[in-house]
């Protein structure tokens, strides 16, 4: 890969998505498929023994993602968790180096360094430590108020993460300081193998208004009604310059990491009729969403073929970090093919 | 706040004096920490009369040591330069998540593509009667951790200019270990190879090593190792040891402790070949164990006989002065450690 990186729209997630002419559905839809088809695929590799370590899905979950990050624009800092992939997948529009990093390959989004729950991509960060990095995302946000950027920061937890102590310090500190920061909770209802029940008491969204935050919820697995939810919420942060807290209700359909799934089937399949890529599939016409199809599925190969033919890091690497591959001549014509349809 | 009186100025001085400098002069600089503002000024008066001079830089906090050491290191992330005072050292260990599992991994782990310019303060140290939570050197416990460095001033540098070469030189995070009744001395400098009758000579690293001798570094009999408020200690038993056994002990006092520069230490043992090593801290797995091991691994064949630690015993630190006294290492300690063969 020798031509260079053009910066571009690679951290602007709303100008790359306000710049694909196609109906708001059916850019949410391709979206969506993207993220699950490439953790479908994960799933498989990682059956197979092509992946190392473990990985966490995010599959049931996808019009969270594309509902909130397509609002964000260059500048923007977003923090996610050990499930970050659709998160990444979103704002980077990179498979291919998810991919590569998932398979500890030196042109992965950290050279291998961190694997999915520790990348940093631009203005894009996770960590595995659950709540740990909420200062660290309300201390970013507080310095793009200081310097009066204009830049707002958000960050995705769990409803597993609403029981550690230092969200609350943050939230505390985010509300007092008035810190352009939108926590998004994804409610996902079990943590790990412990369903939130068990792990939650009293409500969710007054933990955010005891902090005299704004705060509110949104039960919906409906891409374009989180769209248009989150649009005026994350407008609102960045022209009010202050903390909101919004819970979405929402249900992972695949396990927590590997193979580690004990929950009711009958539950399950309760919330299968209402995951987000069968009624996105729904808006559009059988030959268009065939085509999305298609052109997801080639992605996804050409990401991880790509991925299998990228080195491993060697001792040099230890102290040298490799410079972020262009993205694919693939992936080029497969966003051209996008625009202006 | 100059060079030129930094030979005659307490520590406290020379600190408060580099933040005030820092802060006019660099608007990245801000400090953060618990009870800070004017007239109070922090627990240990540090940070007197920056609040009434950079209100917009100086944040008071709630008591959330893991949520604001957190918040500075975000800060430092999105390119200001924080100092964070911690009110009593003890307390870092209230934030030990954030510097183990999140600032200290933060740069390697996302390959480089960020920096944590981050300066955490930290007055440690007992002999004032605070009891057991209020009194330790906890620095051992921070000691070991990839990515973090570890600066250590004491009454023969010039605090003021190590937290300026902490603050604005290092792109690494820093906890910077400040003893509590050093904040009353006068530093020493050494100017022309000599601290008043002391022959001196330091090393020119950003945070030097300071060894001083009573005879002109042409023979030795012990090099005594010491950091921190240890270094009064040291230097009084080196004292007494020269005029009442003619013993020529080198003291040597690194400020940085981590990474560590073994150089002066060795050198010094070329003369001496007896190792005594002293901390406020216990033993256990402490900075003495370490030095006596890479001395050990990279100088053996100095070593005339079996090195020696000075530290406190394993107990917790009393309130009442009489068991504080016997539970501490003192200038006693080190001149038996010194005379023994």
């Amino acid at each position: 890969m020798s031509q260079p990186v053009e910066r571009g729209d690679i951290a602007n997630p709303r100008a790359r998505f306000e710049r694909d002419g196609r109906p708001l559905r059916t850019k949410l839809f391709e979206q969506m498929m993207l993220i699950r088809r490439f953790e479908e695929r994960l799933l498989e590799l990682f059956g197979e023994g092509e992946l190392f370590g473990t990985t966490h899905c995010y599959i049931g979950q996808e019009a969270d993602a594309v509902g909130v990050i397509n609002h964000l624009q260059d500048g923007d800092i977003i923090f996610s968790n050990h499930r970050c992939h659709g998160h990444f997948l979103v704002y980077g529009d990179r498979p291919e180096l998810l991919m590569a990093e998932l398979m500890g390959r030196v042109t992965g989004v950290v050279g291998g360094r961190g694997g999915s729950q520790h990348i940093c991509f631009e203005n894009f960060y996770t960590n595995g430590i659950q709540g740990g990095f909420m200062p660290t995302v309300t201390g970013m946000a507080l310095a793009e108020k200081m310097k009066g950027s204009g830049n707002i920061a958000v960050a995705f937890i769990g409803d597993g993460t609403l029981g550690q102590g230092v969200l609350y310090e943050a939230l505390n500190m985010a509300s007092l300081w008035s810190v352009p920061l939108l926590v998004v909770v994804e409610n996902n209802r079990w943590a790990q193998s412990t369903p939130v029940e068990r792990e939650l008491a009293g409500d969710m969204v007054a933990r955010g208004r005891a902090f005299g935050i704004d705060a509110g919820e949104i039960d919906s697995t409906d891409a374009e009604e989180l769209f248009g939810h989150f649009g005026d919420i994350i407008a609102k942060v960045r022209n009010e310059q202050r903390p909101h807290f919004e819970v979405i209700h929402t249900y992972r359909l695949c396990h927590h990491s590997k193979s580690d799934d004990m929950r009711p089937e009958e539950e399950i399949e309760r919330f299968r009729k209402d995951e987000p890529l069968i009624g996105a599939r729904a808006w559009l016409d059988e030959d268009e969403a065939r085509a999305i199809e298609a052109r997801i599925e080639a992605r996804v190969e050409a990401a991880v073929r790509w991925s299998r033919e990228q080195p491993f890091p060697t001792p040099r690497h230890l102290d040298e970090r490799v410079a972020r591959p262009a993205p694919m001549a693939f992936e080029a014509s497969a966003s051209d093919a996008g625009e202006g349809a | 706040m100059t060079t030129s009186t930094a030979a005659t100025t307490t520590v406290l001085k020379s600190l408060n004096g580099a933040m005030h400098a820092m802060m006019e002069a660099d608007e990245r600089v801000l400090l953060i920490g618990e009870d800070l503002l004017d007239p109070y000024g922090g627990a240990f008066k540090v940070a007197r009369g920056l609040s009434e001079r950079f209100p917009e830089r100086v944040l008071t906090t709630p008591i959330s040591e893991a949520g604001f050491v957190g918040v500075a290191a975000g800060m430092a992330m999105r390119g200001m330069r924080p100092i964070v005072e911690i009110m009593f050292g003890d307390f870092l260990m209230l934030a030990a998540d954030q510097l183990l599992n999140h600032i200290s991994k933060y740069r390697w782990m996302y390959n480089d593509q960020v920096h944590v310019p981050l300066v955490i303060r930290a007055p440690m140290g007992a002999r004032r009667g605070y009891g057991p939570t209020h009194s330790q050197s906890v620095e051992k416990h921070i000691l070991g951790m990839p990515g973090l460095h570890v600066v250590a001033p004491s009454v023969l540098h010039d605090a003021g200019a190590l937290l300026r070469a902490a603050v604005l030189d290092d792109l690494s995070p820093v906890v910077f270990v400040e003893n509590k009744l050093m904040y009353a001395r006068r530093q020493m400098s050494a100017e022309g190879g000599r601290i008043g009758d002391l022959f001196a000579r330091a090393t020119s690293e950003r945070y030097p090593t300071t060894t001083v001798s009573w005879e002109p570094f042409d023979r030795a009999d012990v090099t005594l190792v010491a950091y921190g408020g240890m270094v009064e200690l040291a230097l009084e038993a080196a004292e007494t040891l020269f005029f009442e056994d003619e013993l020529v002990v080198e003291v040597v006092a690194p400020s940085s402790l981590q990474p560590l520069d073994l150089a002066p230490i060795l050198d010094s043992l070329k003369r001496s070949g007896k190792l005594v090593v002293c901390e406020e801290g216990t033993a256990g797995a402490g900075f003495g164990a370490e030095v006596i091991s890479r001395v050990s691994a990279e100088g053996f064949s100095l070593l005339k006989s079996a090195p020696k630690r000075v530290a406190a015993r394993d107990y917790p630190i009393a309130n009442t002065r009489s068991l504080e006294d016997m539970i501490l290492p003192q200038v006693a300690d080190l001149v038996r450690s010194c005379r023994s063969g």
